[in-house]
């Protein structure tokens, strides 16, 4: 295809807006991972790392994913109950790494439908920040660790 | 749908009572547990098996047993517990000691059979994962003194609120301790290798 000048225009655009994102808020993904989940299992959990090295807070606001239904959860536990909730954002404050871990915050695919999350399988989704933006990750499904210790 | 409704004044109140039983009763045990004396946590439960058969306490609690009640639509919480619990009975039976582990869910509209069956197996070859009618759940449940209720408003990805614990139950004593969830599986196995000293 032949770039014409509107096209240009808008990828220069474009180019300096993800410069002036990057520029704001530096965010650092890491270990992006699911725990494989039985044939039958209706849900899945995400977890990773998220540093914001940038001087500004960030927040995660949103996920997308190709499930029936992807959203950001939080577990909190009272008097030995837990109650795992959706929430609507998640602060990144600026200097900070904030963890999604099992029993606390996590991303929730749900509506697997017979198609379990699988050992070596990958996830492709776009977090969604409230300042940085867009920002892909791919997810590796990993066996659970059995030996875990709390 | 209609929720299992234990209102949040009803918890609170449990909460109470726990605490003042804690507090009155709680006799010093020499396997340095939260044992609660004199509580009558546990007894007769009829619930379906992993096989689709009713099955009754006395059919599935044939040795010094953990017992957790969740749901499996919980990705990580149900998991990690009764991954700990499955890894205290690896670790016993590393000493030679043989325990059961149960699976009870409190969300048997979409905790099937079958769906039990894959969620326990995933843990422990020999998880008992127990489901059964709304009824059977919920008189499980009562028996236990444990806490769930269904989150309303969605039809299909609806989540469950539920207590976390795990019992110690014995076949012919009944209960005898629980756990939290902070509890590590060496201890787990220590404490219940304790009691299993002192009861059997
Ligand atoms: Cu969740």
């Amino acid at each position: 295809m032949k770039m014409n000048t509107k096209t240009l225009v808008i990828a220069a655009l474009l180019a300096s807006l993800s410069a002036t994102a990057q520029a704001e808020s530096t965010l650092t993904i890491e270990n992006p991972k699911a725990f494989a989940t039985p044939a039958t299992a209706m849900s899945g959990g995400g977890f990773m790392q998220i540093t914001n090295t940038g001087p500004t807070d960030d927040a995660l606001i949103g996920i997308q994913a190709d499930f029936p239904r992807v959203e950001l959860h939080t577990t909190e536990f009272t008097d030995g109950v837990a109650r795992m909730m959706h929430v609507d954002d998640i602060a990144i404050p600026a200097g900070e790494t904030v963890a999604l871990e099992p029993g606390g915050l996590h991303i929730m695919f749900m509506g697997l439908n017979g198609d379990p999350l699988e050992e070596g399988e990958t996830i492709p989704a776009t977090l969604i920040f409230k300042n940085a933006g867009e920002i892909a990750v791919t997810f590796d499904v990993v066996k659970r660790d059995m030996a875990h210790s709390h | 749908m209609k929720p299992v409704i234990f209102g949040t004044a009803t918890l609170a109140a449990a909460a109470a009572i726990g605490l003042y039983t804690w507090q009155t009763t709680t006799t010093p045990n020499p396997c340095g547990s939260t044992s609660v004396a004199g509580s009558a946590i546990g007894g007769p439960f009829e619930l379906v098996s992993e096989n689709g058969e009713t099955v009754t306490d006395a059919d599935v609690i044939t040795k010094p047993t953990l017992v957790y009640f969740g749901y499996t639509f919980c990705p990580d919480v149900c998991p990690l517990d009764s991954a700990r619990n499955a890894q205290a009975a690896y670790l016993l039976e590393e000493q030679g000691i043989d325990i059961g582990t149960i699976f009870i869910s409190v969300d048997p509209e979409r905790d099937t059979v079958e769906v039990v069956r894959d969620f326990t197996e995933n843990f422990h070859e020999d998880m008992i994962g127990l489901t059964g009618t709304p009824e059977q759940v919920r008189a499980a449940s009562l028996a236990y003194k444990t806490y769930y209720r269904v989150q309303e408003g969605d039809p299909e990805y609806y989540l469950v609120d539920h207590s976390t614990q795990t019992y110690l139950v014995f076949p012919e004593t009944g209960f005898a301790t629980f756990f939290r969830r902070d509890t590590t599986p060496e201890q787990i196995a220590e404490i219940t290798a304790c009691f299993m000293g002192e009861l059997t």
